[in-house]
């Protein structure tokens, strides 16, 4: 680990002034992905501007039924505050699902928007990845791939992004506010993650200098009726191979809304779209789930040691809506959900 | 001044009871000191550099830019390291030429030490050796491991293959066969201690702290290694956070000392989590066949296991998986074989349960799978097979109360409820199963010595080099002194891990209790004959030392096990592939138990360890680089909190006809508990897993092709 | 000017106070095993993943490998040496004794850490990743096996002292129950 400054910062303006001044700076909240990637040699900032004492740390509803998330509040905070949980609890569920107790407690919201992948290929610096630096080649492709992409990769990187949350955020539209010199932005999330192309190192829509400032959450009654679940290789503590996150409003037996996204498939929190287009105005049925799963993961190309993710998500899929339709999985022609 | 008596009413009775660690208090406040948490005046820190190619040369070592960076001390590497001798046979043979380090400019794995680092502090030692250029003249590497490979031999040393009958015969004349091949993974010791050792040269001897499995072990290979004379050695290792057979010398003393005569002040080594995947051995990944012919009753006519597994170019060494039949089954056709290939990799070596682990999971599957085909209860079978003596050997066994754990397993189980066809018990989203093995391993028995001391205020102090890694010896030896000496325990103060103890016998092969107890017990007769002679106890005491060669020299040669039955039940959801042992019960034979207490939480410990087998443990090798993309406890998974169930361990009376009656402990609970994992997925789901760890993919992806290994 | 990269900080610890100059590489670990020769918080990986260097940050559980020492001034900071009352145990380490809920003891400072938060952080009506139902409404889920598990998952004990841990964390936090009730 390369020698650093450290500055703490009490205000916005402070920090995009220290952030504006120097290009290998970076901001410092809970630290559990950067300081970790410090220590193993891929990240090597110069400067560490602390942020976690901004005045960035509250949770305030917004009209008409939305949350308003400051970028420092914890992943703790987040997961157990009543009106995520009441409005959102697939959210308060992905956090929960993520790392341990003790990481949630440092962790914090905007510092897991742009935590970065668990590639082994990209955690070691002694190997060739394509991420890490741009051109070398990405090693995954003919080699351990087993927790790749099946969805959105290139042939320069098939890495996927480890965050759960963000898989909740992406599910219900979440808009991300930063701040720079030259005033506010927003990024909706499906605009927030760059495709991988042939820049599989430019991962975010983030302007040169910017500070996260905060997640929005619009108003979303669907979301009331929402859940996570997170498949992995042991019961906790581990990332994940497959994760969803669904909601699912259902009248008279027509699906009024739907949301659906993945985790651990692609290189951002993938929203499923497709599968969310088949399905609304259509009857809750395992059929008409497995159906939209067929039709999200069409896209899906699989390497020779990941094709199970496309068995698993379909079947997480039909898992999901038919738990939140309280219909029988196993009522689907041929009586599996496989 | 006390009289030279053990005390006027004699107190007996704390072996069999339930007694809390002895160091319990310090452990539970954190006062508890391991290796790297001593201090010492000018301690200086050395911090690691190993090869990024996995066959090749050294061409050079950059290190002039990084001597001249902040509190570095030096930078030590094959261009001016001290000459060490690696070639002497130490206490359990010749070392793996890795502890060598520094002797020339070859690479034959990645993760091989290439440079040393000291720095006046760690964050100093890591930036620089993080800086430090290695250039390599790169050769093409092979690690790529899988059954029947070419290169694959059978050693020339004895105990590698035993054979009676004629095999093919016998299987052609079977009614049922089954013939299966099985696999396990690269799996990692993982203490959650890392290695760590400081040495100091200090007036005229060379002093090491370290976290090991044997004082005496460490001392004797060093002062081998360096030309010392082994008096003037002392090493020490008062708490080690874990070892399960990772701890003996390895390149991080070795470097210490280097560094520490180097520069004369005392200079620690601790390797991170990441160069523990290279440096401290490993269990190699195994490929196994077996092949059992049976009469349809279940009666075995013949038995084949063949084990391969891996080593370096360096050293060989050879996970011994097919040894486990030669105690367990007998067959009119009897064959078993240990094979190895080497490659370009880091020398495995013992891992908790070396060969009965993976030779486990393979026999007691294909056992399972014979109970299938022959429609036998699987219990019933291995009864039907249970030999009146050693299958190879024809040794009488000194005792063997293998089907008396399988009775009290059975029915604090509820195995005779269990409906022996798979797939048919559904709860919500989860196909429930249960399973069960058998379970055995090798009672062993080392030379040690050891002392006692009767002390003038009416304590006893015991001196034995044994190590405590967490088993609980040294509250064991204090039971086992306690008896011998008819006093209280609080009575006693054993000390341990100092080489100046003597030899003994280190913490490994479950011999560790049964080794050190003898010795101390041997020593406490000693004195107690000193002691009837009466008189008063001078200030320093009197001492009486023991020393068990002879002893052990002298015990009938002799089938020598423990033994035990493993339950299992599971809950399998297939469409994601995701399972959850419910309830795991193991039932052990293993001699005289010192301590109930520590006693269950070792047995619970292997289980655990088998459960983790079962479904997490994989060291993911990259073909492409040679090395691993998971070295980290992020990829190498071992079961956490919320994979484990509530395990029960519990034994029955295993009375032995032996001076001490104590089998080993440490590693049994292992033995057998991922079979009876595997073979209660099958009962949960109909289909058979061969390939551990039993991973959500390879559940997944069951009803179509087999999801094959992680190697890419 | 390039930024010092060294601070003179002073860290809270168990109620004292200990000014130190620390390079700013150094993480809270280290400060207190290398500097402060409080070595009873452990490093087990050094990278967040096994929880053996958990202590309490403003009273809540944290991985002090990730925390850097720096960024630590100005929070009280309670690690093993200071969860006891003085010669009392805190009933989290009794349990852990007298339960035999370790073995090899390496995990064991951060184990206990991470239980006295857990127990903190259930009474306070936090979810888990098992809880059922995680809205307010459902109310706090009952403090089971399966809840304290999946709640002590970020500390790995290699010696397999699951079980046992598990029955401590439990019978500890059923004595506090009984005694805030008895307060009460």
């Amino acid at each position: 680990m390369r020698e650093f400054g450290y500055r703490r910062v009490h205000d916005v303006p402070g920090a995009l002034a220290l952030l504006g001044a120097d290009p290998d700076a970076r901001c410092l909240g809970g630290g559990t992905n950067l300081v970790d990637l410090m220590k193993a040699g891929v990240e090597r900032p110069g400067l560490l501007i602390d942020v976690r004492e901004l005045p960035l740390d509250r949770i305030a509803a917004t009209d008409g039924g939305g949350l308003r998330i400051g970028a420092t509040v914890t992943n703790s905070d987040l997961a157990a505050h009543p009106e995520v949980r009441r409005r959102y609890p697939a959210l308060a569920q992905a956090v929960l699902a993520g790392a341990s107790g003790q990481l949630r407690n440092m962790a914090t919201v905007g510092g897991n928007l742009l935590q970065r992948t668990r590639c082994g290929y990209f955690t070691d610096p002694a190997k060739p990845c394509n991420k890490r630096i741009p051109g070398s080649g990405c090693p995954a492709l003919e080699g351990e791939h087993h927790n790749h992409a099946i969805l959105g990769a290139s042939e320069h990187c098939v890495a996927v992004h480890p965050s759960d949350m963000g898989v909740a955020l992406a599910a219900f539209d979440a808009v991300v506010s930063y701040e720079t010199v030259d005033g506010p932005g927003e990024l909706p999330l499906a605009e927030f993650y760059l495709p991988v192309g042939e820049t599989p190192h430019l991962e975010t829509a983030l302007p040169p200098g910017a500070l996260i400032t905060g997640v929005t959450l619009p108003p979303a009654p669907v979301a009331a009726h929402s859940r996570y679940r997170k498949v992995r290789e042991r019961a906790s503590y581990a990332f994940a191979i497959g994760s969803i996150a669904a909601a699912l409003d259902v009248r008279d037996g027509v699906i009024r809304d739907v949301r659906l996204a993945f985790g651990a498939v692609a290189s951002r929190p993938w929203r499923a779209r497709e599968a969310e287009r088949v399905l609304t105005g259509g009857p809750a049925s395992a059929e008409a789930f497995a159906a939209a799963a067929d039709a999200e993961l069409a896209a899906a190309e699989a390497l020779p040691h990941n094709g199970y993710k496309v068995t698993l998500m379909r079947n997480l899929v039909i898992a999901m809506l038919s738990e939140l339709a309280e219909t029988d999985p196993a009522e689907l022609n041929g009586g599996t959900a496989r | 001044m006390t009289t030279a008596t053990t005390g006027t009413t004699a107190v007996t009775g704390a072996v069999g009871t339930a007694h809390t660690r002895v160091e319990g208090l310090a452990k539970v406040t954190g006062a508890a000191r391991y290796a790297g948490e001593i201090p010492f005046a000018e301690l200086a820190h050395g911090w690691l550099v190993l090869s990024t190619v996995a066959r090749g040369r050294i061409r050079s070592v950059e290190d002039a830019p990084v001597r001249a960076m902040p509190g570095v001390l030096t930078v030590l590497h094959h261009g001016n390291a001290p000459r060490v001798d690696g070639d002497y046979v130490g206490m359990l043979g010749k070392p793996d030429p890795t502890v060598a380090v520094f002797q020339h400019d070859r690479v034959p794995y990645l993760g091989w030490p290439v440079a040393l680092v000291v720095a006046e502090t760690s964050e100093q030692a890591r930036e620089a050796a993080e800086a430090l250029v290695v250039r390599y003249d790169q050769e093409p590497h092979d690690v790529a491991f899988f059954a029947g490979r070419p290169g694959t031999y059978t050693p020339q040393t004895p105990g590698t293959e035993t054979e009676k009958g004629d095999l093919e015969a016998e299987l052609t004349a079977s009614a049922v066969v089954v013939d299966a091949e099985y696999t396990t993974p690269e799996e990692h010791h993982s203490s959650m201690e890392p290695h760590a050792a400081m040495a100091r040269w200090d007036s005229g001897r060379l002093e090491v702290v370290d976290s090991n499995q044997g004082s005496t072990w460490v001392a004797g290979e060093l002062a081998k290694l360096f030309s010392l004379d082994p008096e003037s050695v002392r090493v020490r290792s008062e708490h080690v956070g874990g070892a399960f057979g990772s701890k003996g010398v390895r390149p991080h003393q070795v470097l210490a000392v280097m560094a520490a005569t180097v520069l004369h002040r005392p200079v620690r080594v601790v390797l991170t989590r990441r160069q523990m995947f290279s440096l401290v051995g490993y269990r190699s990944p195994t490929a196994q066949r077996v092949r059992l012919g049976a009469d349809p009753d279940g009666r075995l006519r013949a038995l084949d296991h063949q084990a391969q597994s891996l080593t370096s170019t360096v050293h060989e060494f050879v996970e011994p998986s097919a040894s486990v039949a030669r105690a367990m089954y007998d067959a009119d056709a009897h064959h078993t074989v240990n094979q190895v290939v080497a490659l370009d990799v880091p020398t495995p070596t013992w891992m908790r349960a070396p060969g009965e682990a993976p030779g486990s999971f393979a026999l007691e599957s294909a056992l399972d799978e014979l109970a299938e085909k022959c429609g036998l209860d699987p219990i019933a079978l291995r009864t039907r097979n249970e030999p009146d003596a050693g299958p190879v050997s024809g040794l009488p066994f000194s005792s063997r109360n293998l089907l008396a754990c399988f009775e009290e397993g059975a029915r604090r189980f509820g195995w005779a409820d269990r409906d022996p066809a798979p797939g048919l018990r559904r709860e919500g989203r989860w196909l429930l199963g249960t399973g069960t093995a058998a379970a055995s391993f090798p009672t062993m028995v080392m030379p040690s010595t050891a002392a006692v001391t009767a002390e003038a205020d009416g304590t006893f102090t015991v001196r034995i080099s044994a190590a405590d890694v967490g088993t609980g010896a040294r509250t064991a030896l204090t039971l086992i002194a306690a008896d011998a000496l008819e006093v209280a325990p609080d009575r006693i103060r054993v000390r341990i891990a100092d080489s100046d103890f003597g030899p003994a016998m280190i913490a490994g092969g479950s011999m560790g209790t049964r080794s050190w107890g003898w010795a101390v017990t041997a020593a406490v007769g000693e004195l107690r004959e000193q002691l009837a002679l009466g008189g008063d106890i001078p200030p320093q005491g009197i001492t009486a030392r023991a020393d068990t060669t002879e002893a052990l020299g002298a015990l009938p040669e002799k089938e020598r096990h423990s033994f035990g039955a493993q339950f299992a039940e599971v809950a399998v959801d297939t469409t994601t592939g995701e399972i959850r042992v419910r309830r795991l019960l193991g039932i052990f034979a293993a001699g005289r138990i010192i301590n109930p207490l520590t006693a269950r939480s070792q047995f619970i410990g292997g289980m655990t360890w088998g459960l983790s087998m079962a479904l997490h443990e994989e060291a993911v090798r990259d073909q492409a680089s040679g090395g691993h993309v998971n070295a980290d406890f992020a990829g190498y998974h071992f079961a956490a909190h919320a994979d484990v169930p509530l395990i029960e361990a519990d034994w029955v009376d295993d009375p032995d006809d032996d001076p001490v009656g104590i089998k080993g402990i440490g590693e049994i609970g292992i033995v057998g508990t991922a079979a009876a994992i595997a073979n209660a997925v099958w009962h949960a789901t109909g289909v058979r897993h061969r390939n551990l760890p039993i991973r959500p993919d390879r559940v997944l992806l069951a009803g179509g092709e087999p999801a094959g290994g992680r190697h890419a | 000017m390039a930024p010092s990269t060294s601070s003179a900080i002073t860290l809270n610890i168990n109620g004292e106070k200990h000014a130190l100059p620390v390079d700013h590489r150094t993480t809270l670990l280290d400060a207190l095993r290398e500097h402060l020769d409080l070595t009873g918080t452990k490093k087990g990986c050094d990278h967040g993943q096994c929880g053996a260097c958990t202590v309490l940050l403003d009273g809540r559980r944290a991985v002090s490998c990730l925390q850097l020492a720096v960024a630590a001034e100005g929070r009280e900071i309670t690690t093993i040496e200071g969860v006891a009352d003085g010669e009392q145990l805190h009933p989290v380490q009794q349990a852990f004794l007298d339960l035999d809920g370790y073995q090899c003891g390496y995990c064991t400072p951060g184990q206990i850490c991470s239980a006295i938060a857990v127990i903190e952080e259930h009474a306070a009506g936090w979810p888990s990743a098992v809880t059922d139902d995680v809205r307010p409404e459902a109310g706090p889920p009952p403090l089971t096996a399966e809840e304290i598990r999946e709640r002590m998952s970020g500390n790995l004990c290699r010696c397999g002292a699951y079980v046992s841990i598990v029955q401590a964390v439990a019978q500890a936090a059923e004595a506090e129950q009984k005694t805030k009730e008895a307060a009460a």
